[in-house]
């Protein structure tokens, strides 16, 4: 009977004694955990995609609460996620411009890039741009293996009938995941109201840029965009003309100078402003935030727009405090001042 | 000196030849399933010293003072694994409140080696070797060292593996079963050093 007893005993014993000091260490050394963190952890939509520069949802959950975090950083989970954080974190939240993706190349399909010599290896850019300066002739440009797309958790990168990338803007969140994978660095986050891009990443000089380049559009670095813009938002650097978005007012005459066509203008086709006269107090802020001058018109007299100087960046139509303009077809604004 | 010449010769001895991943053959599932990234198989490799270490020590008395004195010896494998479990639980529960800074970097690797048949191992080899209570836990922390310095030798090779070109039905776990064998194999090596 003892034999049997006495293991018993001491296993269950042993057990016993170890689930007391448990029980009481979990006591002793209880970590309060906030409940805000597992309130915001569920709010989070939980796809780890790193985009907030934290090691997943629950370490920006962690962070925000304990590091105090901005509020606003889910770029998948967007304003409704940001705006139900604050509301817990009770704080105010400042909106936020959703970025997307702007992939800084033309070339990089099938039938528009100038090749080196074929690659056929694993598909991935990344081992593609380390052979031989990569397949393109261009070593700037994208060796289309679609590590972007592969990386893109959103559904937001698509691969057309030629082989191009396309962002689908509505999926975009802006997360970043492709402009990590990209190993030529030709995706950038842009705010999604700046809608004209330089579609080139070539820091060579514009004669070895145009040639290599598969698509006929590189930047040649011929300052043309430089001197046109008026807000002085384009600067040159080691060969390639780069946008500052924070100056860039979508005014679009980069791209209509640009002779090689490397900078894309996505508001076309572009319409005309349109002053309406009966609701113009003349107030003159138009003309003066009009990029190209083409507002004119004297104080407490209603303005009018020269539709030849007009370039439809829709500046004015922001500024105006009446909401008297409007955007019409292009050359639409002869027959409207008629009818008036 | 006898001494430190005692323990540099148990050092070579667990952490090369009787290496617990490739000659002994436990805790083979971190070995494989944790060896992807050299990040985290430094983590899991810091963990397994750690806890290897404890564990010795815990068991030894254990065994010791409790099962020898009643002659219960051959409890000895249900005993040290609940020894084990509790002995993690605790230090992890510890370390939370205590450092967490090194709960942090120790982080989910902790409550994994509970199931880590490693730590079993050298608190049942320990026993069998008749070590005392001082050699139990140098032999638990350089078994653990051995154990970090495979799983670490493991994760480069995966690392540099991800880039080879691999024929598609040898991709991830195949190729990463014949790389354990092959190191085996080179660790095999170390069977003949003779030591002292």
């Amino acid at each position: 009977m003892f034999t049997i007893l006495l293991p018993a005993l001491l296993i269950g014993g042993l057990a016993a004694v170890f689930g007391l000091i448990l029980a009481y260490a979990s006591k002793k050394f209880f970590v309060e955990v906030d409940p805000k963190i597992d309130e915001i952890a569920s709010i989070l939509p939980s796809a780890n995609c790193g985009g907030c520069a934290f090691p997943g949802c629950a370490g920006y959950a962690d962070a925000i609460v304990q590091n105090g975090a901005a509020v606003n950083l889910c770029a998948p989970g967007g304003e409704e996620v940001a705006k139900k954080i604050a509301a817990i974190m009770g704080v105010s939240l400042t909106p936020k411009e959703r970025d997307i993706a702007v992939i800084h190349c033309q070339s990089g399909g099938y039938n528009n890039t100038a090749f080196k010599f074929e690659y056929k290896g694993i598909d991935s850019c990344r081992s593609a741009a380390t052979i031989a300066g990569g397949p393109n002739q261009c070593i700037w440009g994208c060796v289309f293996q679609y590590d972007c797309v592969k990386a893109c958790q959103f559904d937001a990168l698509h691969i057309t009938e030629d082989g191009m990338k396309v962002v689908n803007e509505d999926n975009c969140t802006g997360c970043g995941a492709c402009v990590k994978a990209c190993p030529r660095s030709l995706i950038e986050l842009v705010p999604i109201s700046k809608r004209v891009h330089i579609l080139c990443s070539s820091r060579d000089k514009g004669p070895i840029a145009k040639k290599s380049c598969g698509n006929n559009t590189a930047c040649i670095a011929c300052g043309l965009c430089v001197k046109n813009c008026p807000t002085q938002a384009i600067t040159i650097v080691n060969n390639l003309a780069i946008i500052d978005y924070s100056k860039c007012i979508n005014c679009g005459i980069c791209a209509s100078v640009c002779p090689t066509k490397a900078i894309e203008d996505r508001m076309l086709p572009r319409k005309e402003a349109f002053i309406h006269e009966d609701q113009c107090i003349g107030c003159t802020i138009c003309a003066k935030k009009c990029p190209v001058q083409a507002i004119s018109g004297e104080l407490k007299h209603p303005h009018k727009v020269d539709p030849k100087l007009c370039v439809g960046c829709e500046v004015c139509v922001k500024a105006c405090p009446k909401n008297a303009i409007e955007m019409v077809e292009k050359g639409s604004t002869v027959a409207l001042t008629k009818e008036n | 000196m006898e001494y430190i010449a005692k323990i540099l010769i148990m050092a070579v001895s667990s952490i090369f030849i009787n290496n617990f991943v490739l000659s002994r053959f436990l805790g083979l599932c971190p070995y494989l399933g944790v060896s992807k990234k050299l990040d985290s198989a430094f983590g899991m490799g810091m963990a397994v010293i750690f806890v290897m270490a404890i564990a010795s020590a815990f068991t030894w008395l254990i065994n010791a003072y409790l099962l020898i004195p009643a002659g219960l010896e051959y409890l000895q494998t249900i005993a040290f694994i609940l020894t084990i479990a509790a002995l993690v639980q605790f230090v992890e529960m510890f370390i939370q409140k205590s450092a967490p800074a090194l709960y942090k970097s120790l982080g989910v690797y902790l409550p994994l080696i509970t199931t880590n048949c490693a730590v079993l191992g050298v608190a049942v080899i320990n026993i069998n070797d008749h070590l005392n209570f001082l050699d139990s836990i140098l032999n638990g922390f350089f078994g653990g060292v051995g154990f970090t310095v495979v799983l670490l030798m493991m994760a480069g090779i995966r690392e540099r593996l991800e880039k080879a070109e691999v024929p598609k039905s040898m991709q991830g776990m195949p190729i990463a079963l014949i790389i354990a064998g092959c190191m085996a194999l080179a660790f095999l090596g170390f069977a003949g050093l003779k030591l002292g």
